[in-house]
């Protein structure tokens, strides 16, 4: 499968709350970060978790942000980073 | 094996929680039925007991010791692993990041406790913590100085929240004064909580941090 988005892509985390299990946590639902690496391709664990068989597979990205865009007040002035994987249809561009 | 769950204790010594009830019940009805051995439960949790941070040690000493081995860590690791002779079959894919004099990479899970357990062995109990998955991403210089680690802020954190199918294990730096070490005593310096992101690997005897 293609990847929609690559390297460098600005994008950002849909807030939603799905019935059932996902594995896009909260804090960073609705923050803005750019795409560091494409994983690959895996089976959906929203699938998996409700005896589901995870298909069709879903692009996998490590989404990088900057601490400062996720938190009010963030404990130091610096250029720290969170990295966080998630799955495709959780991103939007941005 | 899935990894998201804690698992229940094999020992029976104290009140069983809700969960480790419905966990003895359910292993017994398959054992009942045939469809697992109480031999292979036994086996699991022996061999999972006998993972160990050794293996972490001894990956992160070969990379310390030949670059072109540590850049082929960094690109893919369970490829590079296996190099060693290490089975990596069943493995989650594995992503090596490595601390620099600019850059310190710290592990968390924050939604359940994954972690690279072929190579660390089973994760500490604070790692599986309500309070270091919550805090690490938000505050990690605290957290990391309540570790005993303060950064100066010329290096920037990078927090890695495995929240899928990746598992994360930091390459710690070199420390200094190890040049003639051969890699059994390089392997000695590298500890679990080097590997995770919360310290950085142990000095040398002989000279100080």
């Amino acid at each position: 499968m293609t990847a929609k988005y690559r390297p460098g892509d600005r994008v950002r985390i849909r807030i939603d709350t799905p019935a059932g299990h996902f594995r896009t946590p909260t804090y960073i639902q609705g923050k803005v970060g750019v795409v560091e690496t494409v994983h690959g391709a895996f089976r959906n664990p929203e699938s998996l978790a409700h005896d589901g068989d995870g298909l069709p597979k879903l692009s996998l990205y490590l989404v990088r942000f900057d601490q400062a865009d996720i938190w009010d007040q963030y404990e130091a002035a610096v250029r720290d980073k969170l990295l966080i994987d998630i799955y495709e249809h959780w991103l939007e561009p941005a | 094996m899935d990894e998201h769950e804690p698992h229940a204790p094999a020992g029976k010594e104290h009140e069983l929680t809700y969960y480790e009830q419905r966990v003895e019940a359910i292993q017994a009805l398959l054992i009942e039925k045939g469809m697992l051995a109480a031999d292979e439960v036994r086996q699991a949790v022996e061999d999972m007991d006998a993972r160990s941070p050794a293996v972490g040690a001894k990956v992160i000493a070969r990379a310390w010791l030949d670059p072109a081995f540590k850049k082929r860590l960094l690109t893919d690791a369970k490829a590079a692993i296996a190099e060693l002779g290490i089975d990596v079959d069943s493995w989650s894919t594995l992503v090596a990041v490595e601390n620099t004099e600019a850059i310190h990479n710290v592990i968390v899970c924050t939604l359940c406790s994954c972690y690279p357990r072929p190579l660390l062995g089973l994760p500490p109990d604070w790692y599986k913590s309500l309070n270091y998955r919550a805090r690490v991403v938000k505050e990690p210089r605290t957290v990391l100085k309540e570790f005993g680690l303060e950064l100066e802020s010329g290096i920037d954190i990078r927090v890695y929240d495995s929240t899928a199918d990746m598992r994360y294990l930091v390459i710690p730096a070199r420390p200094a004064g190890t040049q003639d070490r051969s890699e059994e005593e390089l392997a000695k310096l590298v500890t679990r909580d080097s590997m995770i992101g919360v310290t950085r690997a142990r000095a040398p005897e002989g000279t100080t941090t």
